[in-house]
């Protein structure tokens, strides 16, 4: 299992350096002076020339790629050309927003995904499986961006019972230790700040979770509907189990495999897709960050946050493989 | 007996084993007529297709120019179907233009993941050893980056069009393309066929194009047409967050982006080109899934 766990760590060496490339490639693939792309066409030969030295595009791209590298591994993502604030202090104050509400998605779509799932194999082509269906494949067809705002114009402009923006009321105080606000309200006893995040969480929870909840529920389906067919389960069918032992600890166990797979994979998605999510609900986390960075042309906040967000998603794929090996040891990679 | 002959006579024996027998395609074709969902499908994409091809006929008013301020978000009516947007042109038309951009959008995104897909993981798979190693390296980075913000960053680079998000969609989807085929090349290079070609003394080039990618196309085809829905999701996606078609385009992910403003006062703006994504997003999803079911011989009986 050790080495299994160290080989497969080795293994993401190669592709989080292309990754690293990759990101570093951005400024550089952008047509004509990136410079000038940065600054607009006000900008005088004077500063110009220093955002040049400040980002060393002066330098040979080999040595630039070196001290780009070098500054990584001491956790320096650059600086932001408009807020001259170091990009990494910039995400740390907007990741857990974003992790907050992607973890939220994912708890919701995996329950639901997989219990809807379990039901609808268990109950192949009762009214609850078409049902559950029919309904996640409206779910990978949905425009999210669309669910949302639609969600926001019958929730909150209409019955007004949801915060449309936001991850706090203005007026409810809490005290920030981790900037996961469930977290925090919960480590500081605070239930009025917990009550009032968990409202804000659920309409752009629900949006960022539909894609990957009707996955889920897909996956789990085809992939239960398989294991129930193959004769342990009529073993222990007959030997009188009760079903639900059947169903969750026999069948649901081999079936979870290809399930968790796509959770893994999903939850790349969510972060990509969190920049949509944050669009629309005006969520201070990194996608609305990087969305605004594009917009306003900052290069290096783009370059840093994308980054950032590949190396989380490697490592993400590295713990689904090493959950994979810890569920089923018979897996080998090789 | 001359080769030629037992040639002949091995053929009719087997006609005659079985006369009934029919194409792949011709037998996938009919199980998607019979399947309601699938069939569903077919009838939204090819509705599709005639409401691009016939858009200026059918629209009642013209997509960019008709409309005033004074007809500003006028609520659906017998005059405007589906309402008006912040400069008074009819959401109808300009939702039956959009089609246009949509098919557009299908046809450039994927026809790229395809054509770059299909070689990259056709040679990977074909040559193996190091051009394999290589290229599913690229891929793997590829894929290291979630596909929306990988798209996201390229347009950033590239400038914001809708020509760069399509050809940003396009790349993103390269790799599933390439993984896909890859594995099916892997299959079918094995088969007697290939290697009797091979054995003759055909080029690996002809065999690769001639040969192997033409017994792929089944995979091919059903990951064309799901990814027609994701490309077509993924472009209104960057157009609603401005970095795809500018301006009067009328674009739905575009459209959306114009009527957020006004969600609380014309929720139409939103709301009908949204369902038209979602409608042609469906559209593909259902054909494709349809198509994987005729095609994969593992599900047949």
């Amino acid at each position: 299992m050790v080495s299994y766990i160290v080989r497969r760590f080795l293994m993401t060496i190669p592709v989080l350096l292309g990754v690293s490339i990759l990101a570093f490639s951005l400024i550089h693939m952008i047509p004509g002076d990136p410079a000038r792309s940065m600054l607009g066409s006000k900008a005088n030969e004077e500063q110009l020339m220093q955002l040049r030295e400040e980002l060393r595009l002066n330098d040979p791209y080999i040595a630039q790629y070196g001290s780009f590298l070098g500054d990584l591994t001491t956790g320096d993502l650059g600086t932001s050309v408009k807020s001259k604030e170091p990009v990494a202090e910039e995400l740390q104050n907007r990741l857990p927003a974003t992790v907050e509400l992607s973890l939220f998605a994912m708890l919701l779509a995996t329950v639901i995904g997989v219990l809807a799932g379990v039901i609808a194999a268990v109950k192949q082509y009762s009214w609850f499986d078409n049902l559950s269906m029919t309904g996640a494949l409206l779910g990978v067809s949905i425009p999210i961006f669309w669910l949302g705002l639609m969600m926001i114009w019958l929730f909150s402009v209409k019955l007004q019972w949801l915060p449309a923006s936001g991850r706090l009321s203005t007026g409810t105080e809490l005290e920030t230790i981790t900037n996961f606000f469930l977290l925090d309200s919960i480590l500081t006893l605070n239930w009025e700040a917990f009550s009032d995040a968990f409202v804000h969480l659920l309409m752009p929870g629900i949006a960022l979770g539909t894609i990957p909840m009707a996955i889920i529920a897909r996956m789990t389906r085809s992939s239960m509907l398989e294991v129930m067919n193959q004769d342990y389960i009529r073993t222990a069918d007959a030997k009188g189990l009760a079903s639900y032992l059947v169903v969750f600890q026999h069948a649901l166990k081999n079936a979870f495999l290809p399930v968790l797979t796509v959770i893994g994979l999903q939850f790349g998605f969510l972060l990509g897709g969190a920049v949509l999510t944050e669009t629309i609900f005006s969520w201070p986390g990194v996608g609305r960050y990087v969305l605004q960075s594009i917009l306003g042309r900052d290069y290096p906040v783009v370059q840093g946050t994308i980054l950032v967000i590949a190396i989380m998603f490697v490592f993400v794929n590295l713990l689904t493989d090493i959950m994979y090996k810890f569920i089923d040891p018979r897996i080998s990679f090789d | 007996m001359p080769v030629a002959e037992v040639q002949s006579e091995e053929e009719s024996r087997m006609e005659q084993a079985d006369p009934k027998e029919i194409s792949l395609w011709k037998d996938a074709f009919s199980r998607i007529v019979k399947s309601k969902t699938s069939l569903l499908g077919l009838i939204i994409i090819t509705l599709l297709i005639i409401i691009a091809i016939f858009a200026p006929l059918i629209a009642p008013y013209h997509p960019i120019d008709d409309g005033s301020v004074i007809d500003r978000y006028q609520p659906p009516s017998g005059e405007h179907w589906l309402g008006t947007d912040a400069l008074g042109r009819d959401i109808f038309s300009r939702i039956v233009h959009g089609a246009r951009i949509s098919i557009q959008i299908g046809v450039i995104a994927v026809g790229i993941s395809a054509v770059v897909g299909i070689l990259l993981g056709g040679i990977s798979g074909y040559l193996g050893r190091w051009v394999d190693m290589i290229v599913m390296r690229f891929i793997d980075i590829l894929m290291a980056f979630p596909s929306i913000l990988l798209a996201i960053a390229m347009v950033a680079v590239m400038g914001r069009s809708l020509t760069n998000a399509m050809i940003a969609v396009g790349i993103v989807g390269v790799p599933q393309f390439a993984r896909i085929v890859r594995s099916t090349v892997l299959s079918v290079k094995e088969k007697e066929f290939v290697e009797a070609a091979r054995a003759t003394g055909v080029k690996n080039g002809r065999i690769l194009f001639r040969h192997v990618l033409p017994n792929c196309m089944a995979p091919i085809i059903v990951q064309t047409t799901l990814s027609i829905g994701t490309a077509i999701l993924d472009a209104a996606g960057l157009s609603f967050l401005g970095l795809g078609a500018q301006g009067a385009t009328p674009e739905w992910g575009a459209m959306l982006k114009a009527g957020v403003d006004a969600l609380q006062t014309a929720p139409w703006v939103v709301m009908f080109p949204g369902l038209a994504i979602l409608l042609v997003v469906l559209g593909f999803n259902l054909l494709g899934d349809g198509l994987r079911d005729a095609l994969d011989p593992r599900l047949r009986q």
